[in-house]
This record gives structure tokens, sequence and C-alpha cells, in this order.
């Protein structure tokens, strides 16, 4: 089946399955290899990916279920200043270990972010509670996004 | 369908595509995708009931203030499941198909005596929820039907509403035990009408009519409050398993039970 869709901010079109999944198109056959397979079933969040702008999970979405949306991965977040200012926030606050988790925590982050930078902390907590991560014990991981929400907040109202 | 009798309909596939996967790779049907027909996700008021569209998603239904207003029990119910994707994904409609005994939405639509409606070439049907769900998976779903909608009849003289989970964390945790319950007082304080229904406990998500008489007619006392209790755990029928023995599922399905009773303005609807 032929499918369009966007991907990072630039439109695709390509030809696959219809019931291949999206971690597996994005992965394989776009070689877009930021977001990680953990359990394939639903069950840690570091396949995240955005489909017009909500956290979905890319191991149970099916290709024929992204014709005609927008899709956001982990390598578009160097394109907009949020995704930035997240990313360098997960630096500074140590919230990294090995990284498996790091590139869902960050996707499950951003929606947050993007709409209310000043969330409090358990409404972080809310938004990272599909995902799992068996390094850092999460409270930097929490921090880290707390920063990033109070620069974004700066940011915004600078404007 | 009929031209394709393998096929299987997909709402959000976080458990089909799971179960799928767990068949083998020999098993890969052709899927029919519901998310297609974005009227499917419509929630609206009609002829007296709260609609739900089968594919409205989890998350849309917690953020309506259709079901807030309500349905509020559904809206905080449908927040507990899974985590924020997967209830951007997961549909009610998927949920009441899976029909599973633990399925985190069913216990407020069997409160609720929720209907469902089937649309099939030959017509279309409504049906109690809990004369729908037959079993652990099982409904009574036909072959070539299509379930578009839930109703939901408005009730809104109970004053007291509750819905409990207990997991063994609180993301992404299938329920040990669940449970929702409404009360309507008369003026003179007794119990006018009770309706209870557990998760979990059961094959399938069960209210306990003994349980409800208990109550009715009577204030809450001591009393009332120890019959209705003993009548619940007496009627369910929960199974020993990997998350938690048959009789602490028992014990807690009582005691959240008995916790809304001792107080049961804790959760007022309008909060
Ligand atoms: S790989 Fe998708 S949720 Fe774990
Ligand atoms: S940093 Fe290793 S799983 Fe999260």
């Amino acid at each position: 089946m032929d499918i369009k869709f966007t991907l990072n901010g630039n439109s695709q079109s390509l030809s696959t399955e219809p019931d291949r999944r999206v971690i597996d198109l994005l992965r394989e056959d776009l070689g877009l290899t930021g977001i990680k397979e953990g359990c394939g079933t639903g069950e840690c969040g570091a396949c995240t990916v955005l489909m017009d702008g909500e956290t979905r999970l890319s191991c149970l979405t099916l290709a024929a279920q992204i014709d005609g949306r927008d899709i956001t991965t982990i390598e578009g977040l160097q394109d907009m200043e949020e995704g930035i200012i997240l990313q360098k926030a997960f630096e500074e606050q140590g919230a990294v270990q090995c990284g498996y988790c790091i590139p869902g925590m960050e996707m499950a982050a951003l929606p947050l972010l993007t709409l209310h930078p000043n969330a409090a902390r358990n409404d972080i907590k809310i938004a990272l509670s599909g995902n799992l991560c068996r390094c850092t014990g999460y409270v930097k991981i929490v921090d880290a996004v707390e920063q990033a929400g109070r620069e974004i907040a700066v940011k915004k109202e600078g404007l | 369908m009929g031209e394709c009798p393998d096929a299987r309909l997909m709402a959000g596939g976080t458990d089909l595509l799971v179960r799928l996967r767990h068949a083998g790779a020999d098993t890969k049907p052709p899927l029919i995708l519901l998310s297609k027909i974005p009227e499917l996700a419509d929630i609206i008021m009609a002829n007296g009931d709260l609609c739900i569209g089968s594919g409205a998603s989890f998350s849309a239904i917690m953020a309506h203030t259709l079901v807030q207003d309500h349905a509020p029990m559904l809206a905080k119910a449908v927040g507990t499941i899974g985590g924020p994707a997967i209830r951007n994904m997961g549909t009610l409609g998927g949920n009441i198909i899976t029909a599973s005994p633990a399925g985190d939405s069913l216990s407020p639509l069997y409160v609720a005596d929720a209907q469902v409606v089937l649309v099939s070439p030959g017509g279309t049907r409504k049906i109690k929820i809990s004369e729908f769900i037959n079993g652990p998976g099982k409904s009574d779903i036909r072959k070539d039907e299509i379930l578009t909608q839930i109703r939901i009849p408005l009730d809104d003289g109970f004053q007291s509403h509750c819905f409990e989970k207990v997991g063994l964390r609180r993301s992404l945790a299938i329920a040990v035990a669940s449970f929702c319950g409404r009360l309507r007082f008369d003026e003179d304080g007794t119990v006018a009408e009770a309706r209870f229904a557990w998760g979990s406990v059961a094959p399938t998500v069960a209210r306990s009519i003994n349980a409800e008489n208990a109550l009715t007619g009577n204030r809450l006392d001591t009393k009332s409050i120890k019959k209705s209790v003993a009548e619940a755990t007496a009627s369910l029928s929960p199974i020993n398993d990997i998350r938690a023995s048959a009789h602490y599922r028992r014990t807690v399905a009582g005691a959240l039970l008995k916790r809304f009773l001792e107080n049961p303005q804790r959760e007022k609807k309008h909060v």
C-alpha cells in the first residue's frame, strides 16, 4: 500500500505492507534508529513517537494508521526549540545512564512541555508514567523535564 | 467483512496487536481499521443518553466535559488505564470487545446500566452491557456486527459515586481488583438505590444484587454495611493468578465497598 505522511516536518511517500509496524518502518526502512524497541507489547514506552502532536507507541501502530498523519520522532527534536532545550536539560541534570529509555522519555515529555511548560512535578510524573527506565530511578529524569519546562516558560514569556 | 470472513476489526490495537504477536508470525489476519471512520469517535448527547462512539480514545473520554459532568466515574476509570500513550490509542469499544474481567472502563458502565449499539447489514440492535459480555474475552457480538456506540442513560439522581482500582503499581498495571459504586439517598437519609460493580474478581465484571439490596431502604450503619459487604464477598468468584490470590482479591473487593459505604460523600459528583 502507498502511504503518505509528514515525518519530522518533511513529507514522505512510500510503499509498504499496510500492517508493517511503524517502529520497523522507521528504524529499518527509514533508518531512524533513535526510537527503541523495549518490549514490543505496549508496556515500556521506549518506542514513543508523536502522531499529530500526541504520544503513541510505534510498536503497536501499523503503517496504514499513519497515512495522512504528522509523525515526530526523537530525530525531529533538534529542529524544535523545545526539543533542544529538553535534550540539553537531560544532559545537564545527568538524567541519562544507559540511554535506552531516553528517546521515549523525551517524546513523552514533549507534548506536556509544549502545552504547559509550567507543569507541576506531579503532572510531569503522570506524563512519564507509561515509560520505564531501568537505570536512573526516575528522579533525575523528572528533574530534567522540570528544568526544561522552566526554561521554555521563560523563553515564551520573553516573546 | 462479508467479503473477507477472516478479517479482524481493529480499534486502537493496543490489545489485539499484542495478542496477534503472541500468537506467532503465522497468525496475520487481514485487519480492518476502525480508526478510518472518524464518526466512531464522536461523544454526543442524544435522547437523554450520553453516547460515546466505540472509537473514542480513553484520553478523549477523560477530557470530554459531557463525560466529566454525566459519567465522572467513567472519566476517572479510563484515566487509570495503561499510560498516557496507551490512553491516546486505546478505545472504549476495544475495551468492551476485549471483555477482560479486568477491563477498567467496564465497572462504571455496568453500574450505569449502559447499553451497547451493534450495527450489521441486517440492522441495529441495542443490548445491556451486562448481557453483552458473557465471559473472559467473550461477548455476544455476531460475525457481521460492529460495535458502534455506548449509550449511558443519564441518572443524575445519584448523590455519591466512587471508582477505585487496586493494582501492583499505579501505571500500566492490570487491576488486582477495582470497584465502582453509586448511591441514591432519600431525603430521610435511607438508601433509595445502590449499585456496585467490581472488576478482576469474577469471570466478567460483576454486579452484586444481594449486596445492593442489603442496603435499599436502610440507613448506612454498621449493621447494614456489614451485611452488604458479606453479601458482596460471598457473591464474587475471584481466581488465583500471578498478581494476587483469590482470597486477597475477595478481601480487597469487600474492603473497597466498605470504604465507600463508610464515607460515601468522599467523592461528590461535582467536585
Ligand atoms: S517497545 Fe513499544 S512500548 Fe515497549
Ligand atoms: S537510562 Fe537506562 S533505561 Fe533509562
